[in-house]
């Protein structure tokens, strides 16, 4: 009895490990691939990128190697990314520039609204909630042709405004964060109003203290979704010079595939440094999510 | 639960006698105070609800009114043409039959799976937080970042088939097969597992401990508890976890995207590419059509999953 317990755990273990190597190693690859010069490159994955390499005296592995650790430690991919063709830096502000402003208003707009459903309910106020959840759920095949149609009545079709509008009223964070503020203390509010602060002294100085975690967890929720968005910028910003990374990176020619690599990492970094600064709150903020009713 | 806080604290006050003993100022009180309640609320939800109303609520019932009609310019009512009409379309079809395909299987794996991850985490086992942060990690990636590791490894003369192929098995062009789905329900779990194993790793530390113990005490099997017990609390989570993945299999056309182009295999043509043609051909009617249609099948789902769990859950809701 007492042995099975412990193959089966050690069973776990493996299963476990497994699954951990898997998710990982995309992105380490992805990482270390970054180091590698161009001949390193087009030598291993000559046969992926088949028209990667157009001058006859590059040696082309017969097999493709997925290798871990480069031969050679080089930075020459990221020099020529962040020196010599500042394209790709542009595509990168690009993105800064998208994403940023949509973060902060989001979760600026959002903030009043939560305060604003947990401050107040009734029958009127729960179904205007149930509707956010509605809007939240549905894909963007549903949403971007509405937001098309604005778009272009408001004449800023194909300019950032016409992403970053309706970024800043997606109810996603209206909806976490109303799930965060029903948890604050009713007496607390009730003592604060009873001292006769008026309502947005309330939001100021008791509400959003103790929502601090929960803001910043929802801001990586949000600025994860965006800085890799796809779909709104090839329908509502067509205009490659205005695109982010997100949706220039695959467009990136078939014989820069070093340089890929190298900017694909640099685009994962401000991600990769939320994420370790950050994980506890973001799994905070994604387990409080719990269940969409109420 | 019923009565709102508010109200409790608006009933508290009225039981009050007024200092000055008039009823009729009392009442004239409660509603002023009423009344103020609504100018508050409103004033910190308007800028949401004006946001809202003109990016997403006006322009869908425009949506709405373009679906029914012949065309903006001879706006003659057809009732249920245009929505006939792209029911017919062999490219509504293909993108619909692709979309739905691609869910049904992915959507269960992806809550099964995480569940198991969640399961397993809970267990005794070694380095737990590590774990926990690995899974965790693809949904930090950008999509856009990895997906030079995954042509290498999809390539015909990739990764995948180099190492089948020292099993003997002859190689598959994955991404331009109708292996094409397999390829990405594997991205697709990779990168959502962890965000839903969070979720039920969350309900699973939500399951009052003081049941599981009696459970054991009167020697429940681990099956028996999981079914009886486990199951029934986490059917809200399982419920929440099934249509953020229903949301998520309708975004997988980033992956898609981004390997094939805008002209991948017919296998892997999604409502997105649908949708992409027709805001390029700028037909009005077909994509109302289309998003209206997309639409009512979302509103149906939820409320079935909704009417699912009222059901399965009922017991242990409070």
């Amino acid at each position: 009895m007492k042995k099975n317990h412990y193959v089966g755990r050690a069973l776990l273990t493996l299963v476990a490990a497994f699954f951990a190597f898997a998710f990982l190693m995309p992105t380490v690859l992805t990482i270390t691939n970054s180091f590698m010069t161009q001949s390193e490159i087009s030598a291993n994955y000559g046969k992926v990128f088949a028209n990667a390499v157009g001058s006859a005296n590059t040696y082309i592995s017969d097999t493709v190697n997925l290798k871990f650790i480069p031969d050679k430690v080089s930075l020459s991919q990221y020099i020529t990314v962040l020196i010599k063709s500042p394209d790709y830096l542009l595509k990168f502000w690009n993105s800064v520039i998208l994403v940023v402003p949509i973060v902060l208003l989001q979760v600026g707009v959002a903030s009043i609204t939560a305060y604003s459903f947990t401050r107040w309910r009734g029958k009127f106020r729960s179904f205007l909630f149930f509707f956010y959840v509605i809007l939240m759920l549905m894909p963007y095949q549903v949403t971007l042709v509405p937001n098309y149609l604005v778009s272009s009545w408001l004449g800023i079709l194909n300019t950032r405004w016409a992403i970053i509008f309706p970024g800043m009223f997606a109810p996603f964070s209206v909806f976490l964060l109303t799930k965060f503020m029903r948890r604050i203390p009713v007496s607390l509010i009730e003592a604060a109003k009873l001292d006769g602060s008026s309502e947005w002294q309330i939001f100021k100085d008791i509400c959003l203290p103790q929502c601090r975690s929960a803001l910043y967890s929802i801001a990586i929720l949000v600025f994860i979704d965006y800085w890799n968005m796809v779909e709104q910028p090839i329908v509502l910003l067509p205009d490659a010079t205005k695109q982010p990374l997100s949706v220039y990176l695959s467009t990136i020619n078939a014989s820069e595939v070093g340089l890929a690599f190298a900017i694909a990492t640099i685009y994962m970094v401000p991600c990769l440094l939320l994420f370790l600064h950050g994980e506890d709150y973001l799994v905070e903020g994604i387990a409080h999510q719990g269940s969409v009713k109420g | 639960m019923s009565m709102s806080r508010d109200k409790r604290i608006r009933l508290k006050r009225e039981k009050r006698p007024h200092p000055s003993g008039k009823t009729a100022r009392r009442v004239w009180d409660t509603s002023n105070a009423h009344i103020r309640d609504v100018m508050h609320s409103m004033a910190f939800m308007g800028p949401s609800l004006l946001g809202v109303s003109v990016f997403f609520i006006v322009p869908f019932l425009v949506v709405v009114y373009y679906s029914v009609i012949r065309s903006p310019i001879n706006p003659e009512f057809v009732f249920l043409d245009n929505f006939i009409s792209v029911l017919k379309n062999s490219s509504f079809q293909t993108a619909a039959k692709n979309t739905a395909t691609f869910s049904i299987v992915a959507v269960p794996l992806a809550v099964v799976l995480s569940l198991g991850l969640a399961l397993i985490l809970e267990c005794r086992i070694p380095g737990k937080s590590w774990l926990r942060t690995f899974f965790l990690s693809p949904m930090m990636v950008p999509v856009a970042s990895v997906v030079l590791i995954w042509q290498v490894v999809f390539h015909y003369n990739g990764t995948l088939n180099a190492v089948l192929s020292t099993f003997g098995i002859s190689p598959v062009d994955w991404l331009n097969s109708p292996y094409c789905q397999v390829v990405i329900i594997i991205l697709f779990l990779w990168k959502n597992l962890g965000y839903n194993m969070i979720l039920f790793m969350a309900a699973l530390n939500n399951i009052p401990k003081e049941l599981l113990e009696v459970a054991d005490v009167e020697g429940a099997s681990p099956a028996h508890k999981f079914f009886n017990i486990k199951l029934r609390y986490l059917s809200p989570t399982v419920l929440f976890v099934t249509i953020l993945s229903i949301i998520s299999s309708f975004k997988v056309f980033r992956e898609i995207y981004l390997l094939t182009g805008n002209y991948p295999y017919m296998g892997l043509y999604m409502m997105q590419h649908f949708m992409n043609n027709t805001f390029q051909s700028l037909d009005y009617q077909k994509m109302s059509a289309a998003a209206v249609l997309m639409a009512l099948v979302m509103v149906v789902l939820i409320i079935l999953l909704f009417k699912a769990e009222d059901v399965f859950g009922k017991d242990v809701e409070g």
